[in-house]
């Protein structure tokens, strides 16, 4: 395929899409789908059928970010009217809506457009979510997809592709933050022949479900951005780690995968130059440390999912010893925009430091929940306060924790912070992969810390003794003080544990499993006071002092 | 240095680089460890799951240094030297930090060594006194995990097992049996005989007693070695002197 060809495809879609304006989409992400999506689309589809020449087109998309109010559908009608949203639609309410294409609209299901949720937002990777059926690469295709692939394979050096993304200051958006250009450069000026790229879908944050929306609603765009990476840095082979508990985005994958390299977009010698790139997926069995990438690479390779140590990093020996390039989904996700509108585009979205948008998975006593892009530097009070509604039944707003287990817990006196890397982890939190959950005054912040040790030590692969023993130790001693049996003692051997544990430990696992302690511990110190009593040893003599 | 053959004239050509380790310059070659480099020149640090002959593991982390200008401590064993590296490895916080892991790990499983086979042949125990770790400060766990007696000659206290895996290196990378293998995750993880079966039913071991050897605890043990195994066979004298008539 070249590139006229694609603009053929594409323009064929578009007029098909103009043709049938009128349009009801039907959200299908995993969220929507389990509290009942396919059957209000299966409704549609059929009403659709049996009523020929209405020609109303109905399809099943990607996630459209509110999740709490779901399952959602829009509706688009011939005149030049707003499309519609609907939520909390039953199968029952198929019917109506499909009548309200030309009716006018269903008050009863409206759900207003105008909220800050919507409004605030600004849209890269999630651009085509909601709005095309991620299981038609033409959807994609019609909406500017692969464009830039064919352009720069056919067009560019990798070269230039590389200076786009070192230019554009995208960073990592896996946890770590690491310039995205950097890391391709470093694979790119490897003089070894064989290069592999992975991404990361791994996602195993509790709570945190980004790179399972955008693979859901999106997969031919992280198939278009590895392809782009490898391009840039000469690799020749791809993997897509992902977890089995994510089954529809990888039957997506799967389905984005075969279309991509039937249209020769992926696979030998893509738009007939030399450049040939294929793409495997491997499932994980849900270990969250097998998202660090090292663990990742062994589990690739069939080995026990277990870190090793950095260096040597990926970039310079990593699957089977060859350079590779991991990136996670949204990272990637980013690629095929900023190939498009130029890096320079790119880095005046956000802050100085931190350029473009970031997903995150809003959750957690705030009253719209759901899935959330918006650009770096947003403050977190516009967030909390604004898209997500505040906090629901009047209550007050305590703290917001972001980055999950490696992150740590703000308190209100930080809301009016920019949301960037080097914000956060000045304040003790990190950005994380996207996490955000939200705390309001019943929340007990050493139980919070309780929850992220219990998982931190459950999730320990083992190998090291700092996290695999420490974990353990400084869970009990969190429950010791959460159950208001611990002693001051015991507060004090919890907080050189974390020292330990955060300097000693193999991985990042290890490494940030202190960080729910140590953030709590710094803003909310008097919460593991109050549960505190004192050391029984100390007792009898206090007592006989007193002079009882 | 009988560690390095001599280079073959193909290899591509390794250099030698300068260093500092707590302040002493040291030359070594650029493909060395830290590890390597400071045991060559006289500078001990503290090892457990390192043994040399096996691939590094770094999992015991006692072999932590400081390398300036890098905000991350460094495991030596796993660390290779670079040209004007400065490494410290014996800073009080260094110390500090071996003391706490060895505390940790004392109080995972059972080491008590006063029961112990190893009692006096352990490198945990003096690595423990080596460091200065006099006391343990975290709670026993108290954790009971199994014995396995069932192989002929040798047997597997996993109580005391450090989960170093230096036995199930030896006998993948030198052996080549595979007989061992790490299963369960965190605070469960266990090293086990083939596919978690029974040690004395394992059909890949060669009973080459290579992991008994390399075991740094009292976890993997020679049979007949334990106090309760020391009973004497003096039954035999009457049936003997009858035998013989009794003369
Ligand atoms: C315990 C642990 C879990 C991780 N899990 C993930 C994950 O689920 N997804 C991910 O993209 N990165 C994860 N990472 C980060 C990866 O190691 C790696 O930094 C990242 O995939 C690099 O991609 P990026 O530069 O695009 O962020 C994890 C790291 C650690 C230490
Ligand atoms: S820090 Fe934890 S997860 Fe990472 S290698 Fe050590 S034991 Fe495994
Ligand atoms: S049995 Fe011995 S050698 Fe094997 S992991 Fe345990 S302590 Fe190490």
């Amino acid at each position: 395929m070249n590139l006229h060809e694609l603009q053929v495809v594409a323009a064929e879609a578009n007029a098909k899409a103009n043709a049938q304006k009128r349009c009801v989409r039907v959200c299908m992400a995993a969220s929507c789908q389990s509290s009942g999506a396919g059957g209000v689309l299966k409704g549609l589809k059929s009403l659709a059928s049996s009523d020929a020449d209405h020609d109303v087109c109905v399809k099943g998309v990607g996630c459209m970010g509110l999740c709490s109010a779901g399952p959602l559908v829009r509706v688009s009608s011939a005149d030049d009217t707003p499309d519609r949203l609907y939520q909390h639609v039953q199968e029952k309410d198929a019917k109506e809506l499909f009548a309200s294409v030309d009716d006018g609209p269903v008050e009863r299901l409206a759900c207003s457009t105008d909220l800050p949720f919507f409004t605030r937002q600004k849209r890269i990777v999630l651009e085509n979510s909601g709005e095309i059926d991620p299981e038609q690469i033409d959807d994609y295709i019609a909406a500017g997809g692969y464009e830039p692939l064919v352009r720069a394979v056919t067009e560019m050096a990798p070269y230039d592709v590389l200076r786009n993304v070192t230019e554009s200051g995208l960073r990592g958006r896996g946890g770590g933050g690491y310039p995205a250009g950097l890391k391709w450069t470093t694979v790119a000026r490897s003089p070894e022949p064989d290069k592999y790229v992975i991404c990361n879908a791994d996602e195993g944050d509790p709570g945190a479900f980004m790179d399972r929306a955008v693979l859901e609603s999106d997969p031919h765009r992280v198939l278009e951005g590895m392809a782009l990476a490898a391009y840039a840095v000469g690799a020749q082979y791809g993997y897509i780690y992902i977890r089995a508990e994510y089954p529809l985005a990888v039957e997506r994958l799967e389905k984005a995968i075969k279309q991509a390299t039937k249209r020769g977009l992926l696979g030998h010698h893509i738009c007939d130059t030399p450049f040939s790139f294929e793409v495997e997926i491997r499932l994980g069995a849900g270990a969250f440390v097998c998202g660090e990438e090292t663990a990742l690479i062994a589990s690739i390779e069939g080995q026990r999912g277990q870190p090793n140590p950095r260096p040597p990093y990926p970039a310079d020996e990593g699957l089977w010893g060859c350079p590779t390039l991991i990136n996670n989904v949204e990272t990637l996700a980013n690629i095929p925009a900023i190939m498009r509108e130029g890096g320079e585009w790119f880095r005046s979205i956000g802050t100085e430091s931190s350029a473009g948008t970031k997903v995150f998975a809003l959750a957690g006593r705030i009253t719209h929940t759901g899935l959330i892009e918006v650009p770096m530097g947003i403050t977190l009070r516009e967030i909390i306060e604004e898209i997500g509604g505040g906090i629901p039944e009047g209550r007050k707003f305590k703290a917001v924790q972001t980055g999950g287990p490696s992150g740590g817990c703000l308190p209100e006196e930080h809301l009016d912070m920019p949301v960037d890397y080097d914000t956060l982890r000045s304040a003790g939190s990190i950005m994380g992969s996207g996490g955000m959950i939200v705390m309001d005054e019943t929340s007990s912040m050493v139980e919070v810390a309780r929850y992220f040790m219990e998982f931190c030590m459950t999730e320990s692969c083992g190998k090291c003794v700092p996290c695999r023993a420490g974990t353990a130790q400084m869970y009990e001693l969190l429950d010791k003080i959460a159950t208001s049996t611990g002693t001051p003692a015991d507060l004090q051997l919890l907080e050189q544990l974390c020292e330990v544990v955060q300097a000693c430990s193999l991985c990042g696992l290890g490494q940030t499993a202190p960080n729910p302690v140590l953030s709590t511990l710094r803003y909310f110190r008097h919460e593991y006071g109050e549960k505190l009593r004192p050391d029984p040893l100390l007792q009898p003599v206090a007592a006989e002092r007193n002079g009882k | 240095m009988a560690r390095h053959p001599a280079t073959p004239a193909a290899a591509p050509k390794v250099r030698v680089v300068t260093l500092k380790i707590d302040g002493h310059d040291i030359g070594a070659r650029e493909d060395e460890t830290i590890l390597n480099a400071a045991n060559d020149n006289g500078i001990r640090i503290p090892t457990l799951c390192y043994l040399e002959g096996l691939s590094e593991w770094g999992a015991c982390r006692m072999c932590v240094v400081e390398v300036a200008g890098s905000p991350k401590l460094m495991t030596a064993c796993s660390t290779r030297v670079a040209e004007g590296m400065e490494v410290t490895t014996n800073s009080d916080r260094l110390q500090r930090y071996r003391r706490t892991i060895l505390e940790l790990l004392f109080a995972e499983r059972n080491h008590i060594c006063s029961v112990c086979v190893s009692n006096g042949h352990c490198e945990l125990q003096s690595l423990a006194r080596a460091c200065g770790m006099d006391h343990v400060r975290v709670p026993y766990r108290n954790a009971a995990y199994a014995v396995d007696s069932s192989h002929d000659l040798f047997r597997i206290d996993q109580n005391r097992c450090i989960l170093c895996t230096r036995c199930v290196r030896v006998c993948d990378e030198i052996e080549g049996a595979h007989t061992w293998d790490v299963m369960g995750r965190g605070v469960d993880s266990q090293v086990i005989t083939d596919l978690n079966q029974p040690w004395g039913q394992s059909t890949s071991c060669t009973g080459c007693s290579k992991c008994v050897q390399v075991c740094p605890t009292g976890a993997l043990v020679k049979k007949g070695t334990a106090a309760g195994e020391m009973e004497k066979q003096g039954g035999f004298l009457p049936y003997l002197t009858e035998m013989r008539g009794n003369r």
